[in-house]
């Protein structure tokens, strides 16, 4: 006997699932409906509260298969698919599944046909089921519920409403993450309890069974509202992966209005309070003589003092960096006039290096001082002063071109490396720099002013050997 | 000053470490706490707990332990010259922290970094402490990501791989010479001779694990690093070329890219401008395609305009094609796996996809345009039964024809 002679014509079958998930039961009926030859459209697939039961009048009873029928077969890609896609909440997918698997008898590779439509729509079935999975592990939020019973203790409880029938099947992730732990998750298709020990299926839940806040929540919010980067609002992006409709249970997303709304304000305060607004690099001497007698950009040009630019050739060898202006240079605008000028020129004669030859400016600009009745008293530039002002020692550096750069003590190294360095361990040679040429470091010579007897002696020494191997150096260079 | 409560401290020190790109949790060993005293559990796959509005996923508790820092890099926010709010965590607080936050399922664990006090060794030994706290104390088997400080004794590092998933040590910039200029304190040769220190734990344990099963693991989600992109003058075509180097020399699971934005209390030496985010996706998406569609560093960087820099209006994908012309169209049912993985608008799925229904039927345009987003993309560059794309493929406003305006808004506006 034929299978089809062993269906009745005409019957139509109506199969209630007991479980809108239970992928068991559909694949015990599917089977024995596909022995016995049953055609996908003398089917209705009826889950509980559903009402597709299209065939009022259906068979109730199964059909069953004859002896000799062929064994139903599936490939494993079918059977993963349709695992996942009868989670879904769409009524079709029991049949459309019947579909697949009827087709399948007589097409074993029709899996493989992702142009076919029914293959495309159990596909896309799937991909919402695991994407409703997957949002339901990162967006559950537990709150604690501290019981007064001791040996209850912590219980942690939550609130969630998942789009499909995923609860069951998500039991097992919830219990190896936190397996240590009481916890329940409420949803309105259902609710799960783990007591460390055994898991518990419960009826369905409403919004207001599950807790209404936790603590930590104060501290999640700040860590959200910290971590974001005003200077990158991208809001597509984030609505893309978050979509809204799961915000309402999500305790952080209460703040994402106020923080889209004030980004663009924070992150203009960000680049107001750092990014000093340095225009472009001016192209000539004159021009940075000009600009940085107009510069404010660091406390120290709100003194009343003057600029005092560097001098020298254009096409100097050697840059000669001092650190800033003392209180005769801002008097008279010129660099390495004061008593420290002075003893410079006498230990570069003594040496052998032509000053006029050189380009001689300073890491600082303008002239750092405490008033003290009458007198301006010399202060140091703090470094934040000199990475400032490294701008225009940058902005000379870049037009004059020097092989050679000497450094004249701590400050003027750091305005050359963006470090504060040891001049005792850096001196006697060269370090390269990132343009190729090569900086010297030596110490200041107001340092030596400030010596006496045999240590002014020690220290005149090591500044003329410093200045001797400068000089040799740019004679090889020649 | 009265004593910061941990409120406080974590806006400062979540604050300091949102420069940071790297917030992935995925591709580490499986673990789960059945059986076990604590809680955790990583399955292969990360999960981002939440996204805030810069579309950056949160899937980690990513902190500094303190933003004190004894170093000056000038492209960041917390070098010793800057004049930002201070904290410091103490080792237990971020570890309370963590598990408050675990067991609320807001996390899948810790992202540890920090600022420079003292020295590197005592401040790499306090972000060991905190995962060993974790680990130890309590059991816990989530996620931990390390960020090691290069300066830092060899051995101490050894340890924070013997507790971590992953961990990672900066490069920070693209060239030596940036790295010279912008962060005096570091040295590119340290810091690869750390990455290598890593590479060498990373082999030797996986090397034992195949002889005895128990052997310690070490850093099972591998080592990855960071550079700021848009600081120093690098090109695209640098940057590609170092990050190509790195995954070579060091067997670097990612290299993440971070455009500099700016930050309070900017240093002077800094650029005037923050390069365009959409530079920062270009160079994640080669990155794709290095990792994914079989382009090699070279094919990336012929990629490049005439400054070295990929084009911003088109995807590099197919500022190469367009550049390369000669390669298509190509034939949807006979070309190979490698050919299709070229042709702009085609991702790694359609292509399966293709391959998979191209042995049951012959594709016609139709067919193609269910397997594909977008089949105005890929038209001009494949050949089916009952397409062929003339002209197309030699109009000289292709670029233009293909460049997608509602895309470039939407990241302007980003
Ligand atoms: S010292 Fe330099 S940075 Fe400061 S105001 Fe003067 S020129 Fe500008």
């Amino acid at each position: 006997m034929t299978a089809l002679q062993h269906v009745k014509l005409g019957t139509y079958y109506v199969v209630h699932l007991p479980e809108a998930d239970d992928f068991d039961f559909w694949r015990e009926r599917a089977r024995a409906l596909v022995q016995s030859d049953v055609p996908p459209d003398r089917i209705a697939w009826v889950e509980p509260g559903g009402s597709g039961d299209l065939f009022a009048h259906g068979e109730r009873r199964m059909p069953v298969p004859p002896m000799d029928a062929r064994p139903v077969r599936a490939n494993r890609r079918f059977v993963s698919l349709a695992k996942n896609a009868i989670l879904h909440s769409d009524p079709e997918r029991f049949a459309l599944l019947y579909r697949l698997l009827w087709r399948l008898q007589s097409n074993p590779r029709m899996m493989e046909d992702k142009a076919d439509l029914d293959v495309r729509r159990v596909e896309e079935l799937d991909k919402n089921v695991r994407r409703d999975s997957h949002k339901m592990h990162a967006f559950v939020r537990f709150r604690l519920v501290e019981s007064e019973d001791e040996e209850v203790g912590e219980h942690y409880v939550a609130w969630f409403e998942p789009e499909h029938h995923i609860l069951r099947a998500n039991a097992g992730f919830f219990m190896r993450r936190f397996s240590n732990m009481r916890w329940s998750i409420l949803t309105p298709r259902g609710s799960l309890h783990w007591d460390t020990e055994t898991m518990s299926e419960g009826p369905p839940a409403e919004r207001h069974d599950a807790p209404g806040g936790d603590p930590m929540e104060d501290l999640w919010r700040t860590y959200y509202a910290s971590i974001f980067n005003p200077a990158r609002l991208k809001i597509g992006a984030m609505l893309k992966e978050m979509p809204k409709k799961y915000w309402k249970n999500m305790p952080e997303a209460s703040l994402i209005p106020d923080l889209i709304a004030g980004a663009q304000g924070r992150e203009a305060k960000m680049v107001e309070k750092g990014a000093l607004e340095f225009e472009e690099r001016p192209d000539t001497l004159a021009a940075i003589d000009k600009a940085i007698h107009a510069c404010r950009k660091c406390p120290i040009g709100q003194l009343d003092n003057h600029a005092v630019m560097g001098e020298g050739p254009q096409d100097a060898a050697l840059m000669i960096v001092g650190e800033q202006p003392g209180d005769q240079e801002d008097q008279t605008g010129r660099p390495f006039v004061g008593p420290a000028g002075q003893l410079l020129d006498t230990h570069l004669e003594k040496v052998g290096i032509d000053r006029r030859a050189a380009y001689v400016t300073n890491a600082v600009k303008h002239f750092k001082y405490v008033q003290r009745g009458k007198r301006r008293l010399h202060q140091n530039p703090g470094a934040k002063e000199i990475d400032t002002c490294r701008w225009w020692i940058e902005s000379e550096r870049a037009i004059v071109k020097p092989k050679l750069v000497l450094a004249m003590g701590a400050s003027a190294a750091r305005g050359m490396l963006g470090k504060t360095v040891s001049i005792s361990k850096v001196r006697g040679a060269p370090i390269p720099l990132e343009d190729g040429s090569e900086l010297w470091v030596t110490a200041h010579p107001s340092y030596l002013l400030r010596l006496d007897g045999p240590a002014r002696e020690e220290q005149a020494r090591l500044f003329d050997a410093d200045l001797a191997a400068v000089r040799a150096r740019l004679e090889d260079q020649a | 000053m009265a004593a910061q409560t941990v409120l406080q401290k974590l806006e400062i020190l979540a604050d300091a470490a949102k420069y940071d790109a790297s917030c992935a949790s995925s591709g580490t060993a499986k673990k789960n706490s059945l059986g076990g005293k604590g809680i955790g559990s990583t399955e292969g796959m990360g999960i981002c707990h939440a996204y805030a509005p810069d579309g950056r996923c949160i899937s980690l508790l990513k902190i500094l332990l303190t933003n004190h820092c004894v170093f000056d890099c000038h492209y960041c926010v917390n070098r010793k010259s800057s004049n930002v709010a201070r904290a410091r965590f103490t080792p237990q607080e971020v570890v309370d922290l963590t598990l408050a936050f675990y067991r609320r399922n807001y996390i899948e664990g810790l992202f540890l970094s920090s600022g420079i006090v003292k020295n590197s060794n005592h401040t790499m030994e306090q972000i060991v402490e905190v995962a060993r706290i974790l680990r130890e104390e309590h059991d816990f088997r989530g996620y931990i990501h390390l960020k090691t400080i290069p300066e830092a004794d060899a051995e101490i590092v050894h340890q924070a791989g013997l507790y971590a998933d992953r961990v990672s040590i900066n490069v920070e910039l693209p060239t030596d010479s940036g790295l010279t200029r912008l962060a005096p304190d570091k040295d590119a040769r340290q810091i690869e001779g750390a990455m290598g220190k890593v590479k060498a734990d990373l082999v030797e344990a996986k090397d034992a694990r195949k002889r005895f099963k128990h052997a310690p693991r070490f850093a099972p989600a591998g080592q990855s690093t960071q550079m700021i992109v848009g600081a120093d003058a690098a090109t695209d075509a640098d940057i590609v070329g170092k990050a190509s180097r790195l995954y070579d020399n060091f067997r670097l699971r990612r290299v993440y890219y971070s455009a500099f934005s700016p930050i309070p209390d900017a240093s002077a030496v800094l650029p005037l401008k923050r390069p365009p985010l959409i530079r920062e996706h270009r160079l994640y998406q080669s990155d794709w395609l290095m990792r994914f569609y079989g382009y090699k560093p070279a094919d990336v960087m012929q990629a490049t305009e005439a400054d070295g820099n990929l084009p911003l209006d088109i995807d590099p994908k197919l500022a190469w094609a367009l550049k390369f012309r000669e390669a298509f169209p190509v034939d949807v049912n006979r070309a190979s796996k490698e050919q299709l993985l070229r042709v702009p608008g085609l991702g790694v799925k359609a292509v399966g996809k293709i391959l998979a229904s191209r042995r049951h039927r012959a594709l016609r345009l139709d067919d193609v345009a269910l397997l594909t987003q977008s089949i105005t993309k890929v038209r001009p560059f494949i050949v089916t039964v009952d397409w062929r794309p003339i002209t197309l493929t030699d109009r000289a406003d292709l670029r233009s024809l293909l460049a997608p305006k509602s895309e470039q808004l939407e990241l302007f506006a980003a």
